[in-house]
């Protein structure tokens, strides 16, 4: 009996302390590389070059047509695509990451929508899509099944994360066939293109000015984080706590895994040790559950930077408190395929292309909201898929493809 | 029946020996609580005003739930991994099927019950009758339900329920003297720790310690073990769902809402000085090791632990807790087998190791029990 005690103790306590001490973390993202990096976040993930370039082009005003921000861009250094001109209806394969977070999936639904656009057109005959769901093993496996068997004429590209990634990218560029990078990026430049708004400096820089200003020297923030170890996340991350050191803004970060359990504690325990005057997050979802922790425990509304997710809209618009909107471009969504149909055109396009971000401000709420009444809680704000057919009803009705 | 009598003697009894039970073994689990406690109030002392104090139970309300429901399959020689899967599943149910409109929330929560009982009926019955041992058959139902919410899902928030419906477990009776407060969920778990309590000194929670103490007694003495370990499952997965609605009250509705929760469980119930393979075990213990784990992860915020290194702090705290907890366990053991039988009442506060219990099973050498691995 005392052997199975044992066995059966060390087998669920190690399984428990595996749960309990992953709860708050995504095991998927981190690539083993990845789970080093933490201990020493500051020096990796600040870089003051990055910094600067994106506190630029937040100032910057786009080029491109002023009605679809998504075909926008700043500070571009255009490529020729001749090379790939070619006539025909091509077939797109799309390595995707995942569509585990509301941001993912408003993204994915806009791209089906413009998909749809452009097969009418004749220009993409079908797109193969491949969820590696955040996991790294699976995306490059799903890169190399397009690559040996996937009969592609252009790969677009998700990826799961940066480094881990880069190989599997490069293969894919070797093929000779056109490569379209988005959202998160890799560590090469072999892609025709690599899309992205302007990035995780300019969130934080953003938020973090955003809340210095309505607040005190001394006062206390609490930043709640999805997860580490993703690059466009840690940026922001970064740039604000680097923002709020040198005002002397009080800041405090927790790791939270969106679950709004989690962040309902950790702000009950923070106003129990004392006042918390700002709330700063790295991405909105989860919002509300920490706004809410406030009107449980009684006490005044934080100064607060959510996302332009719809749920944090309403709630920041139902309590009037003060509050800003930071956007990671939802919209960036549409661009690789309209990337893809200007590609096979021979047309110039940014080799890096980078979209316009621009938060939503107090002034700028009652026109979001009125713009996607009936959208549901997940729903982004900025995606930019007013002139898309079955608008508004696919997203209202936001089943996945 | 003579509960009446037996209880007033247990209260006395325990009121008694309480300080003498405090640093013996079966005390641990209390006395850490007290030290965690006592270590957060020193830290900050606004903790210990009432109106916090209620806030801490009500947070630790959902996660206690769990591991009273969790209590009942392991003191019955099993494991119920799929705990946290349900309560995802009855959140996002919740979410998805009430939406905004509050007149379906009865009949909405008639159905996540029925809903959860059944969960627990086909997992009792995958072990009773498939013989399959429950630590696989629940991991399999957890991925079944994992995965189920996520393609309902896709992984991402869907909206919150009504407000009526969330006041369950956010709500609470207002403008009270002390407190401030009263939450629903501190309501619940009073009544659902009571009513657990009761039904462990019954005939039928008796018969569950049995069958995990002995199945092979248990079964000649006339137990229908199918339908004790059956009930046990039903019970661990009501008291998910019930954990479920306090959950999406408390929080709002998410996909990772619950997850680790049968973990946490199972690691309460340990701490609680409940033995794994079953046959041991008081469920408040289990109750009160869901406090100390909770109040860990409170004093961890409190201290200020970094966030990059504080889960490793977490995971050695609870490995010395559980260690600590296993080795009083196996002194407690020791000491009774020396002592063979003069009486384990005089020294047993435990209502369900009083004498209604066959008297020579305390004293089994416990080497002659592994035949019983089994499921």
């Amino acid at each position: 009996m005392r052997r199975r005690f044992t066995v059966a103790s060390a087998t669920v306590g190690v399984l428990a302390l595996m749960t309990l001490a992953g709860c708050t973390t995504d095991p998927n993202v981190g690539s083993p590389t990845d789970e080093t990096e933490p201990a020493a976040e500051e020096v990796e993930w600040f870089d003051q070059e990055l910094f600067d370039k994106q506190d630029a082009e937040r100032g910057v005003a786009p080029e491109g047509p002023e009605d679809q921000p998504w075909l926008q861009y700043i500070n571009a250094e255009m490529v020729d695509t001749a090379a790939f001109a070619s006539e025909g209806a091509k077939k797109a394969c799309f390595a995707n990451a995942s569509i585990s977070n509301p941001w993912r999936q408003t993204g994915w639904i806009t791209m089906n929508q413009q998909l749809q656009v452009l097969q009418e057109a004749g220009v993409i005959s079908e797109m193969e899509t491949r969820d590696a769901q955040d996991s790294d093993d699976t995306q490059i496996a799903d890169i190399d099944y397009f690559i040996n068997e996937g009969n592609c004429d252009i790969f677009i590209i998700s990826p799961n994360s940066t480094a881990a990634m880069t190989p599997a990218v490069e293969r894919a560029c070797d093929t000779g066939k056109p490569v379209v990078v988005f959202d998160r990026g890799v560590q090469t430049d072999c892609p025709v293109t690599f899309i992205h708004p302007i990035g995780g400096f300019a969130w934080g820089i953003d938020t973090a000015e955003f809340l210095i200003d309505e607040l005190e020297e001394g006062d206390k923030v609490v930043a709640l984080r999805i997860l580490p170890g993703v690059d466009v996340l840690e940026q922001r991350w970064a740039a604000a706590e680097k923002l709020f050191d040198e005002a002397g803004i009080e800041a405090v970060d927790y790791f939270t895994g969106a679950d709004p359990t989690e962040i309902k504690k950790i702000i009950s325990d923070e106003l129990a040790k004392g006042d918390v005057h700002g709330v700063w997050m790295d991405a909105g979802d989860g919002a509300v559950a920490a706004i809410e922790a406030f009107e449980d425990a009684g006490v005044d509304y934080p100064v607060m930077t959510g996302e332009d997710e719809m749920s944090f809209l309403r709630k920041w618009k139902d309590t009037g408190l003060t509050g800003l909107a930071p956007v990671y471009s939802n919209f960036q969504w549409r661009t690789p395929l309209l990337a893809a149909q200007k590609i096979f055109a021979g047309e110039e396009i940014p080799k890096e292309w980078v979209l316009p971000q621009s938060p939503i401000t107090a002034g700028e709420v009652d026109q979001y909201l009125e713009a996607n009444d009936g959208m549901p809680d997940g729903h982004y704000a900025k995606f930019g898929g007013e002139d898309l057919p079955g608008y508004p009803q696919v997203w209202q009705d936001r089943i996945i493809p | 029946m003579s509960a009446v009598t037996s209880d007033s003697q247990h209260l006395g009894h325990r009121l008694a020996g309480f300080g003498r039970t405090l640093i013996s073994p079966r005390g641990a689990v209390f006395l850490l609580l007290i030290v965690l406690l006592i270590a957060i109030t020193v830290l900050n002392p606004s903790f210990a005003e009432p109106s916090q104090f209620v806030r801490f139970v009500q947070r630790v309300a959902p996660v206690a739930i769990v591991a009273i429901g969790q209590y009942f399959v392991i003191v019955g020689g099993e494991f119920d991994l799929s705990m946290g899967s349900v309560v995802t599943a009855q959140v996002v149910i919740a979410g998805n099927l009430i939406g905004q409109d509050e007149s379906k929330s009865i009949p909405v929560l008639l159905f996540m019950l029925a809903f959860g009982a059944f969960i627990g009926l086909v997992n009792g019955l995958i072990v009773s009758f498939l013989k399959v041992p429950s630590f696989i058959a629940t991991l399999g139902m957890m991925l079944a339900l994992l995965g189920a919410t996520l393609y309902w899902t896709g992984g991402a928030a869907t909206g919150n329920p009504a407000d009526g419906f969330r006041q369950i477990g956010r709500g609470g009776i207002r403008d009270l003297p002390v407190i401030g407060v009263l939450p629903w969920s501190v309501v619940i778990l009073v009544v659902l720790l009571v009513i657990a309590i009761w039904f462990a000194r019954r005939p039928f929670g008796r018969s569950i310690k049995a069958l995990g103490d002995n199945p092979t007694t248990a079964h000649y003495s006339g137990t229908r073990t199918w339908w004790v370990k059956t009930s046990t499952f039903v019970l661990s997965s009501l008291s998910a769902t019930v954990a479920g609605v306090l959950l999406v009250g408390y929080a709002g509705v998410h996909p990772s809402v619950g997850r680790g929760y049968e973990f946490t469980a199972i690691t309460a119930v340990v701490l609680g000085g409940v033995v794994l393979g079953g046959g041991r075990g008081w469920v408040v213990a289990a109750a009160a090791g869901a406090f100390a784990l909770e109040a860990l992860f409170t004093l961890l915020n409190f201290a200020g632990v970094p966030s990059t290194y504080r889960e490793a702090v977490q995971g050695a705290i609870i490995i010395l807790a559980v260690a600590y907890a296993a080795t009083t366990i196996r002194a407690r053991r020791r000491g009774r087998a020396l002592e063979t039988s003069p009486a384990p009442e005089a020294k047993e506060p435990d209502p369900s190791e009083d004498p209604a219990r066959p008297a020579p099973i305390p004293s089994t050498s416990r080497a002659d029990n592994e035949t019983k691995g089994g499921s």
